[in-house]
């Protein structure tokens, strides 16, 4: 059993747990996921690993809440247990591959929405660790809906932005990154992205006009997590790649967006992935 | 000398109800059924059956025991040379094995070997007072086995018989690999016969640590360097799936046979309790003719769905076992032979209508021996369906080969041992499909027990 040692309400969907798993806090790395189940009915659900701590054997995951599995991940409190927490999955991030020297002169932009927040972090305090401070996009509806700022801003600089202006820029993260770009001289020479499916989406094509080498890092529907099933399978490139062995970060100006929103919801007409709290989403 | 008692029939779940149930098609022998059937065995000098068994199991040796109804000394021959006869009995392909080579199969029908493997494995799970294994003192000497599939399993239970201090680790959060996420329940029931063949393994002092994935939680020189282990088995089997390669392959509706039976077996997802969603459709088309496929097929119609096989050379080649072929049949299930896919069709929403095939026609034999399948011209037609389930093997993971360093492997990317188990890397050993590719469950204990005593050798020496 995997017990959770802390637990946060982020926002009223948002959980944030620490999850004593020694084995895969010792090989975790920024990018990686594991995979969960609450109990012996349970799905296996990936979650990417949004911090670790190897002294303390802790796995950091935040969890939004969109259907039944997710929803019984957050019911778990304090104390309560995982009965499966398996990894780290899929490769580390690229930046891990860059020498010193080059990541020194690298500008790096992570561009975060909705829950993509929080495994943004893992990814810009290890850039942090290795001498260089990264800018971070963290864009929400609204700016209650913010998560992981504060943890962000101790290890990047952060730009904030709202579809209704509560805070920061006044419109969608891609606004904000040509703003920063065009007007305020940023320049950056790698890109990592990580939230929605069509925010990804949207922003590699921005990031492709600029011609900044960008990943992106998937969240495809997956069984077992370790290249069994081929669920997970995405098109880059024109090839059939296995988000969980080859990914889940891919070149985001080679990913099919569209094939994979449509892949997610594969299920989603399926009785079982609905939660009997879930409320229509019409007069949200 | 003719034999003149008729192979004795077993007893079946009806074709009609279980076509929509999950519970065991075949129901065994009963005591009275096996020693009929164990009567008819002419105990040859020479035992064909017992050359063509990949394990060479005393074949007439148990069945003369049978015969005599000390079903525990069946048992203990048996044991002599295999660890899980209840599994093999159910899902070797006896046709083409032990029974394929019986004298009585000239004339008539061959003994029924497969079965009265099962009756004895079954007999020995329910009469676990009768094996009281004296295992020696521990020789302090540890053994990492890697994967909980057959092969992994008999390895890790050979160790323990030698005093050696054995942890198997294992990716999915369930214990027996193939037995558990491949075998659907309706071929070999979990809680009855898997779990209780893990336990007996566990009672051996195995110990077990489920959701370890070695080449990512940790890797195959952690275990040696880092915990402390004298020695390695890798036993990882081949989980990766074929798809292949045409147009439409990533419309929703089309799975890996993996994906499909992963859910199904290893998840349950057929059964409301369980939270994994499972999609059979309509019409559901499995490409392939294995036993995998089988598998796919009847598990999509045990769903609800109208299923059909779409095999791309004849009846005669189909590599499934007779047996789960006869029993898909009577299950309703519809054999489109000599039909190969050529894309799979969609709607504007990317949901599979359909799958578009071509006919075929044998020509030559090709280096399988098998006459090999050409397309006829201008025979395109489309089935209707909305659901495609590609069966068409499977690969070694590349996790560990690309984790270990000085572990060779060959172009198909299996681990290349040698008959006993023996990697490129002094100390690992391996066995299975993580060596051959998708072959059998046999074999792979076989393998596993071989690479045991290779092992101990080895420690021995070192």
């Amino acid at each position: 059993m995997f017990s959770i040692i802390s637990r946060r309400q982020l926002s009223p969907n948002i959980t944030e747990m620490r999850v004593k798993a020694p084995r895969v806090a010792e090989s975790a790395q920024p990018g990686q996921f594991v995979i969960v189940r609450v109990d012996g009915h349970s799905e296996r659900i990936p979650l990417t690993i949004c911090d670790y701590d190897r002294e303390e054997g802790t796995i950091t995951i935040v969890t939004q809440t969109v259907g039944k599995s997710s929803e019984k991940i957050n019911q778990l409190q304090e104390g309560d247990a995982f009965l499966d927490f398996a990894g780290p999955l899929g490769r580390p991030s690229d930046l891990l591959d860059l020498d010193e020297e080059e990541l020194r002169r690298s500008k790096i932009l992570f561009v975060a929405g909705g829950v993509g927040t929080a495994p943004v972090y893992p990814q810009a305090k290890w850039l942090h660790e290795h001498g260089v401070t990264p800018d971070v996009i963290i864009g929400a509806r609204n700016k209650d809906l913010f998560t992981y700022v504060d943890e962000m801003k101790k290890v990047a600089n952060v730009h904030l932005a709202t579809d209704d202006g509560s805070a920061g820029y006044h419109g969608m993260v891609t606004g904000l990154m040509k703003k920063l770009i065009e007007e305020d001289g940023y320049k950056f020479d790698r890109c990592v992205i990580i939230g929605p499916m069509i925010m990804m989406k949207f922003a590699a094509l921005a990031t492709k006009e600029y011609a900044i080498p960008t990943m992106v890092s998937l969240n495809a529907l997956m069984v077992d997590g370790t290249g069994m099933c081929g669920a997970c399978r995405v098109t880059v490139d024109g090839q059939t790649r296995f988000t969980c062995v080859e990914g889940p970060e891919f070149d985001g100006h080679l990913v099919d967006f569209d094939e994979a929103m449509r892949r997610q919801n594969m299920y989603r007409e399926s009785p079982k992935t609905h939660s009997a709290n879930e409320k229509c989403k019409c007069h949200g | 000398m003719a034999n003149r008692i008729p192979r004795t029939p077993v007893r079946e779940q009806d074709p009609l109800v279980r076509a929509g149930n999950f519970e065991e098609v075949c129901l065994g022998y009963n005591r009275e059924e096996a020693e009929l059937e164990a009567s008819r065995c002419l105990n040859c000098k020479i035992a064909r059956c017992r050359e063509k068994c990949p394990v060479h199991i005393d074949i007439p040796g148990f069945i003369a025991r049978v015969a005599a109804g000390d079903v525990a000394g069946a048992t203990a021959i048996i044991g002599a040379d295999s660890s899980l006869p209840s599994v093999c009995g159910r899902v070797c392909p006896q046709e083409s094995q032990c029974e394929g080579a019986c004298v009585l199969g000239i004339k008539s029908e061959p003994v029924s070997i497969g079965k009265l493997e099962r009756y004895v494995g079954d007999w020995s799970i329910s009469h676990p007072e009768e094996q009281t294994v004296v295992l020696p003192e521990p020789n302090g000497k540890k053994v990492a086995v890697v994967g909980s599939g057959p092969a992994g399993l008999a390895c890790a239970s050979d160790l323990a018989r030698m005093g050696y201090a054995v942890k198997i680790f294992e990716a999915l959060h369930e214990v027996g690999g193939v037995l558990v996420y491949g075998i659907p329940e309706f071929r070999l029931p979990k809680e009855r016969i898997v779990a209780k063949e893990v336990e007996a393994v566990k009672n051996l002092g195995v110990e077990i640590e489920t959701d370890v994935i070695i080449g990512r939680t940790m890797t195959i020189d952690d275990l040696l360097d880092r915990e402390g282990y004298d020695a390695v088995f890798i036993g990882s089997g081949a989980g990766l799936p074929r798809f292949m390669g045409i147009e439409g392959e990533n419309l929703n509706g089309v799975f890996s046979a993996n994906e499909f039976l992963t859910r199904a077996n290893l998840m349950h997802a057929y059964d409301e309790e369980y939270d994994t969603p499972i999609f059979a459709g309509r019409r559901a088309v499995i490409v392939g003719g294995g036993n995998v496929a089988m598998d796919a097929v009847r598990t999509a119609r045990r769903l609800g769905a109208e299923a059909v096989i779409v095999y791309r050379r004849s009846e005669a080649e189909l590599p499934a076992r007779v047996e789960e072929v006869h029993h898909a049949r009577q299950e309703g299930i519809v054999f489109r032979m000599l039909t190969n896919p050529v894309r799979v069709l969609g709607d504007e929403k990317g949901n599979v209508t359909g799958i578009e095939c071509v006919e075929m026609e044998l020509g030559e034999p090709d280096e399988s021996g098998r006459r090999s399948p050409i397309v006829k011209e201008g025979s395109e037609f489309t089935i209707d369906c909305d659901v495609v389930i590609m069966a068409l093997g499977t690969s070694p993971n590349p996790l560990i080969k690309s984790t270990t360093g000085g572990l060779d492997t060959n172009r198909r990317g299996c681990i290349v041992a040698d008959e006993e188990g023996r990697t490129t890397r002094p100390g690992v050993f391996a066995g299975g499909d993580a060596v051959t590719g998708a072959a059998t469950v046999i074999l792979a204990m076989g393998a596993g027990r071989k690479a045991a005593k290779a092992i101990d050798e080895y420690l021995k020496e070192k």
